[in-house]
């Protein structure tokens, strides 16, 4: 009986329900068209849970940053971001259905994010169907940008920075080194390339080490590194526990032994050097951004990152990322008028913009960011280490391309 | 042969070999004298580390009262936690046990996560544990000593408590008869309580000194299961000394073999294992007759 009563009372409502579906989606149609000349939607794409949480929520600061700095309207377009969380490395099927979704679903005509390689890789075939622009704020591996068309890079590649640092470590008139990587991809990248910019500039490599991913106890890497007699020591680890694990120890190691450690930036990235406390007191590292550069962009942005978050704080390169990845949508979009996909691919080629890292531009031939690579030097300043930019190489190549 | 290089290597073996020790001992002895299969075990060295940043890096207390203080203090919520908690899943089947203490490794890494952030922490070490401390033919640091000097007064402890005492004698009854051992009058329920917080006990004293040279973050609890887990796999449940044996062994092969085999990684521990496994089933020593 009761179900009976219930069936009509529930099939009217579900009627009533088509209804006001059906007024709603007519409201919607109607004012479409008035809608899509004004609303840009950005998807964006980024590690917001798990492990690599830490990352993603710089990137999105950044770009909140830019919007809050510059506004949200570009070429008569309102620019809005819609943000998904991929959990970090290791889930490209989720990176790929994001992006799908993003598309399909949400209309976004550009995406940003990808904070990992794989998740890239994985994104890559459906910006290439879509012809959506897709800006990588952060994943390093040279080869993305030729896996779709759609690619551009607001970050760097590792061949960018190890190799910038080899030569750079050779030009000092280092003659011979040690390298100990992480055994994954972008740690034989860091290998390959710091070898190659070192021996391009005449130094020689005495030997070299690959550790297990998630080693945190590399005395005996270390001490092989300190039999060797090296000059310098080049580490490259994927950061987090690991890199500080190896910079205690190679921090204590290597006192007195008068070898010079060299890492790459991200190794000491501002937010661990607390953890490393003064093992991270002289270390030589390379990266395409330091929070002391002195440029009129640089001043405007530390401004208002530091009036949002207090006098005491330092932008992270990530959060640099987060920020140009929307002042190249922005610049894009007013050369194209607005237009997205193909057109937009085009405008970028060749863009330049007066990021806070310093002038920086989208090679037409690659879509691959060219920029200044900034060598520092750890400084101890009340208790913590502090990077200090030493040198500065200008408008750097991806050398892999 | 580099001797200077071998001694070098063996002596971080070792100091690296006692912090393993530290981290497995009570999973041992939960495992092994109480049946508790407790993968949630790296959560109490989570929070004795998570206790030695407070204590020692934000409330700036001295290192050496910090360390005690953080060994009761996971001790304490280890008991909190047996009777309020664990005490109910102790009948029931090793499933359950895996099931449940693997979710409250979770959950433990979420509250870290909630309550510290994603980040890092930050210790400040005194100077003396940042000390060059010259050794015959080699050298190290002085937090690697008080590492390795701490592992073997754990030791000594835990050997003499269990083999010399009353209580131990209690425990050591209790496991072979319950039925028996509460017939004579001994409060057993409560007695588990006390041997589970002092397993976790160990492993807060454990996790607040390997804050200093592996660093701390919510993931600790997970990512040092395997290892642990291998020590008290070839050690033996419930075998303190095996498991001295079986960390210092893995610490110091695994070393020296990244130091002249670099090639071969992290992959002869893990061959050990499998070894032990086929050919010393119960693990090195048994201190009770499995």
């Amino acid at each position: 009986m009761h179900t009976q009563d219930i069936a009509p009372s529930s099939r009217r409502r579900q009627a009533l329900r088509i209804g006001f579906a059906a007024a709603a989606a007519a409201l919607g149609l109607s004012s479409a068209p008035a809608q899509a000349a004004t609303d840009l939607v950005v998807g964006v794409i980024l590690p917001l849970s798990g492990t690599f949480a830490d990352q993603g929520a710089h990137y999105e600061t950044g770009m909140r940053l830019y919007q809050e700095m510059h506004g949200t309207q570009a070429a008569g377009r309102n620019i809005k971001l819609v943000i998904k969380d991929d959990q970090g490395p290791g889930s490209g099927d989720l990176a790929r259905r994001l992006t799908q979704e993003l598309i399909a679903r949400d209309k976004a005509e550009l995406i940003v994010g990808y904070s990992f390689t794989p998740n890239a890789m994985a994104a890559a075939g459906i910006l290439t169907q879509a012809k959506t622009p897709g800006i990588i704020v952060n994943a390093m591996t040279s080869v993305l940008t030729e896996k779709s068309p759609y690619f551009t890079r607001a970050s760097v590649t590792m061949p960018m920075i190890a190799y910038t640092q080899g030569k750079w470590a050779a030009s000092q008139g280092r003659k011979t080194a040690y390298v100990i990587v992480s055994d994954y991809g972008p740690g034989i990248d860091a290998e390959t390339w710091f070898i190659k910019g070192f021996e391009a500039g005449g130094g020689r490599i005495v030997g070299k080490d690959r550790t297990p991913l998630a080693a945190t106890e590399y005395g005996p890497f270390l001490q092989r590194a300190i039999e060797a007699k090296p000059e310098v020591l080049f580490g490259f680890n994927p950061g987090g526990d690991v890199s500080i694990a190896f910079m205690k120890q190679a921090g204590a190691r290597l006192k007195g032994t008068g070898i010079q450690l060299m890492v790459t930036g991200d190794v000491v990235d501002e937010n661990l050097l607390p953890a490393m406390g003064d093992a991270a007191d002289g270390v030589i590292s390379a990266l395409h951004y330091q929070a002391d550069i002195d440029n009129a962009a640089n001043k405007a942005f530390l401004k208002a990152f530091q009036a949002k978050f207090g006098a005491d704080k330092l932008p992270s390169y990530r959060v640099v990322q987060g920020y140009d990845s929307m002042a190249l949508i922005h610049a894009a979009l007013g050369k194209t008028g607005g237009k997205t996909s193909d057109e937009f691919m085009e405008a970028i080629k060749g863009i330049r913009i007066d990021s806070p890292r310093g002038p920086i531009s989208i090679d037409p031939a690659t879509r691959e960011i060219v920029e200044n690579i900034y060598i520092r030097r750890g400084t101890m300043v009340n208790g913590v280490a502090v990077n200090k930019s030493i040198a500065t190489t200008e408008a750097v190549k991806d050398p892999a391309k | 042969m580099n001797l200077q290089g071998l001694l070098t290597v063996l002596v971080d073996g070792l100091a690296y070999g006692m912090l393993l020790f530290l981290f497995s001992i009570g999973l041992s002895i939960t495992l092994g004298l109480m049946r508790f299969v407790n993968l949630a075990h790296g959560a109490f060295a989570m929070c004795g580390g998570y206790l030695m940043v407070v204590l020692a890096g934000r409330l700036g207390l001295p290192f050496l009262l910090a360390l005690p203080i953080a060994f009761a203090g996971t001790g304490l919520i280890g008991i909190v936690l047996e009777r309020t908690l664990i005490t109910h899943v102790y009948r029931k089947s090793e499933l359950q046990h895996v099931l449940f203490s693997i979710g409250l490794a979770f959950v433990a890494g979420a509250i870290a996560n909630i309550l510290f952030g994603p980040q890092q922490q930050p210790i400040p070490l005194p100077g003396w544990a940042e000390a060059r401390v010259n050794l015959p033919g080699t050298w190290t640091t002085g937090y690697r000593i008080f590492v390795t000097a701490s592992g073997a007064v754990a030791l000594l402890l835990l050997l003499a408590l269990f083999q010399r005492t009353l209580f131990g004698a209690r425990v050591r009854a209790a496991v072979d008869l319950r039925g028996t051992a509460e017939s004579i009058g001994i409060d057993v329920s409560r007695l588990f309580a006390l041997t589970f917080g002092l397993g976790a006990a160990c492993a807060g004293l454990g996790g607040a000194l390997a804050v200093g040279f592996l660093g701390l973050d919510p993931s600790f609890p997970l990512k040092y299961l395997v290892i642990v887990l291998m020590v008290v796999a070839i050690g033996g449940p419930g075998s303190i000394l095996g498991s001295f044996v079986a960390a210092l062994f893995l610490g110091t092969v695994d070393a020296l073999f990244k130091y002249y085999l670099p090639a071969t990684g992290s992959f002869v521990i893990y061959a050990l294992l499998v070894a032990s496994m086929i050919f010393l089933p119960n693990g090195l020593t048994r201190w009770r007759r499995g």
